[in-house]
């Protein structure tokens, strides 16, 4: 399975979208119940979904074999009212920050959390509360709205995956990997479920404070806002252009470093 | 195994000439990928290429042979290429990039890979991985320390700058001034000190001078892709090897000194530990093998 999966990814050789279309069947093919998944878009701006989309050639299979989505405004077109419960779902990705003051955010979060086996903070605004962690509120169309946090400050989260957004590859290796129930790899988005308090000032604070930043450059590279430059062998962060998503501290191979699961994917 | 999981172990050099002169050792790094790059196994590479400041490194997405020519010999200072790596996918189209690492960068490399969280399309786009050996490295002013204050030269004079046989060697186009390497201690960046890998354990090839005889490298195999691109490369005739010297200042001298970094390091690992300070590592006490590099 992860052989194909890498092939998927472009790690070997083989033609990608083969090897995908491959991957995905197959995975079809071995589901017989097929996890029922949820989408519950909050304060975000849809492009941790979008993400998901960019996975075209395994998109349409993803979405009507290998797995049915019960639950969405995006995905599926269920809305949650009086009339119609929220499903079941075995696992709810939800995208953005959640607003204090939106009560009808808050009683669609904490009806999640009750309906959903897992639920995923899908992306930085989940994660980390990211760009709309800068909200002082005073805006239309509600000026009330003004405190957007992470969700995980108001429910139990059990994985999440950051980015801003996330990559369409990230989102199809933790797809594969719920499925195939691969805990191994899901561990480090158990891990970061904690992390909440993110900023580009982190590449400082935890590692270059720490004695142990190398200059190695890959949280400049990850930066989705080039925020981050390399001076003298070290990241400096422009703040102003931080949106708080936490990618460069997570990429950076001095914040955790998954050594069993590198050699296993390059076959060491 | 403190040389990481490998296929073969050769010496090998370049046979062509010109690279020859201009790399630091065998020129492996730089042969490799002007092959690579011919046969399109690559479609360019990130290099550590020269800058506007003499033996100041700067990170550079090279897309012809040329360019990699450019960046030839060691500098023994940071140069950030992962840095490079987005800007090589994104800003030039590379689908096939080569890259060159130490082993640090190699692990930047590495974890992007398996977990590319918050960066689209890049990872499965590195066709190509060459792993530099690496015992440390220095922040630019500790090296402009060395060089005017430990071996009295001008920096502009300075043609090359070599670790081996326990000194720091400084070349200048008529005269060659070492010093004991002992002397550039306290020096070095810090972060080096709990790296467990010298030899760029995940690299799909890895090179360095360590066990080699002059003008030679020493050269690890380790992914199919980098075997496969090896061997082409030697019966293309671009690649020359020999058998590895087992003895004394072959691979009995690259293994002590990999296992000599890696107590090193586990001794600080686990001082960090025991102090509360964060550390990407285990313990000695959590690992199977204490040296590992987990
Ligand atoms: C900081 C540092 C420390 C090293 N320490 C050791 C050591 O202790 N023992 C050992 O055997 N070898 C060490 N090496 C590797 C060695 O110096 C040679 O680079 C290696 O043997 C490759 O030689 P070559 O002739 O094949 O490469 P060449 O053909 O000369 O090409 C060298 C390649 O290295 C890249 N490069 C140069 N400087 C840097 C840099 N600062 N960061 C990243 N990439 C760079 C260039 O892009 C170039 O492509 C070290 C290298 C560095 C950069
Ligand atoms: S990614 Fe590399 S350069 Fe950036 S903080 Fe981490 S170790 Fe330093
Ligand atoms: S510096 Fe960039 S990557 Fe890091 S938290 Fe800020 S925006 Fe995100
Ligand atoms: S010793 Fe390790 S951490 Fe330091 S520069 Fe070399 S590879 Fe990087």
């Amino acid at each position: 399975m992860l052989a194909r999966i890498k092939e998927f990814l472009g790690m070997e050789a083989k033609p990608k979208e083969e090897a995908s279309q491959q991957e995905v069947e197959k995975v079809a093919e071995e589901e017989k119940a097929k996890p029922r998944i949820g989408y519950i878009h909050l304060s975000g701006c849809t492009g941790d979904v979008m993400s998901l989309s960019e996975n075209y050639d395994i998109l349409a299979p993803l979405l009507t074999e290998m797995v049915d989505i019960v639950y969405g405004q995006t995905l599926a077109d269920v809305w949650w009212d009086d009339e119609n419960p929220m499903p079941e779902m075995d696992l709810a990705l939800v995208e953005g920050s959640v607003c204090l003051q939106d009560e009808h955010s808050m009683k669609e979060l904490l009806e999640v959390r009750e309906k959903a086996g897992l639920v995923v903070a899908f992306g930085s605004c989940a994660a980390t509360g990211c760009f709309t962690r800068y909200s002082r509120g005073g805006q239309q169309a509600n000026p009330r709205h003004e405190s957007f946090v992470p969700i995980a400050d108001v429910v139990k989260v059990d994985l999440a995956m950051p980015g801003c957004p996330p990559s369409p590859e990230i989102i199809a290796k933790t797809v594969v990997a719920v499925i195939n129930g691969d805990m191994d790899y899901l561990q480090p988005m158990m891990d970061l479920v904690g992390y909440t308090e993110a900023c580009g000032c982190d590449l400082q604070l935890k590692v270059v404070n720490q004695a142990l930043c190398i200059g190695c450059g890959t949280c400049a590279m990850s930066c989705p806002t080039r925020a981050v430059g390399m001076t003298n062998g070290r990241p400096e962060v422009n703040s102003d252009r931080c949106v708080k998503c936490g990618v460069c501290y997570i990429q950076c191979p001095r914040s955790w470093w998954p050594a069993d699961r590198i050699k296993q994917d390059l076959g060491l | 195994m403190v040389l990481g999981t490998y296929k073969q172990i050769v010496h090998a050099r370049s046979t062509d000439k010109q690279i020859q002169k201009i790399s630091q050792d065998g020129g492996i790094a730089t042969g490799l990928l002007c092959f690579a790059l011919d046969e399109k196994i690559i479609d360019g590479a990130v290099v550590a290429g020269p800058s506007d400041e003499m033996w100041k490194p700067e990170p550079t997405v090279a897309l012809s042979s040329d360019e990699i020519l450019a960046a030839a010999g060691t500098k023994y200072t940071l140069s950030p290429n992962m840095w490079m790596v987005k800007e090589a996918v994104r800003q030039y189209g590379l689908e096939k990039a080569g890259i060159v690492t130490i082993p640090c960068q190699t692990m930047g490399l590495r974890k992007l890979q398996s977990y590319p969280i918050g960066v689209r399309f890049v990872a499965g786009k590195i066709a190509l991985d060459i792993g530099i050996f690496c015992t440390e490295n220095f922040p630019f002013e500790s090296l402009k320390t060395f060089i005017s204050a430990k071996a009295g030269v001008d920096f502009s004079l300075v043609e090359k700058m070599d670790i081996g046989k326990g000194k720091f060697w400084v070349h200048t186009a008529d005269d060659v001034i070492s010093f004991p390497i002992k002397e550039t201690h306290g020096y070095e960046q810090s972060g080096c000190k709990v790296c467990l890998d010298l030899v760029s354990e995940l690299s799909d090839i890895s090179t360095g001078s360590i066990g080699a005889p002059d003008g030679w490298s020493s050269v690890l195999t380790r992914t199919e892709p980098g075997e496969t691109i090896f061997s082409q490369a030697v019966d293309a005739g671009l690649i020359e090897t020999k058998p590895m010297d087992e003895g004394k200042f072959g691979l009995e001298m690259l293994t002590k000194l990999a296992k000599s970094k890696k107590e090193k390091a586990m001794k600080e690992i686990d001082q960090r530990k025991e102090l509360g300070l964060p550390v990407p590592y285990k313990a000695s006490s959590e690992k199977e093998d204490p040296l590992a590099n987990v």
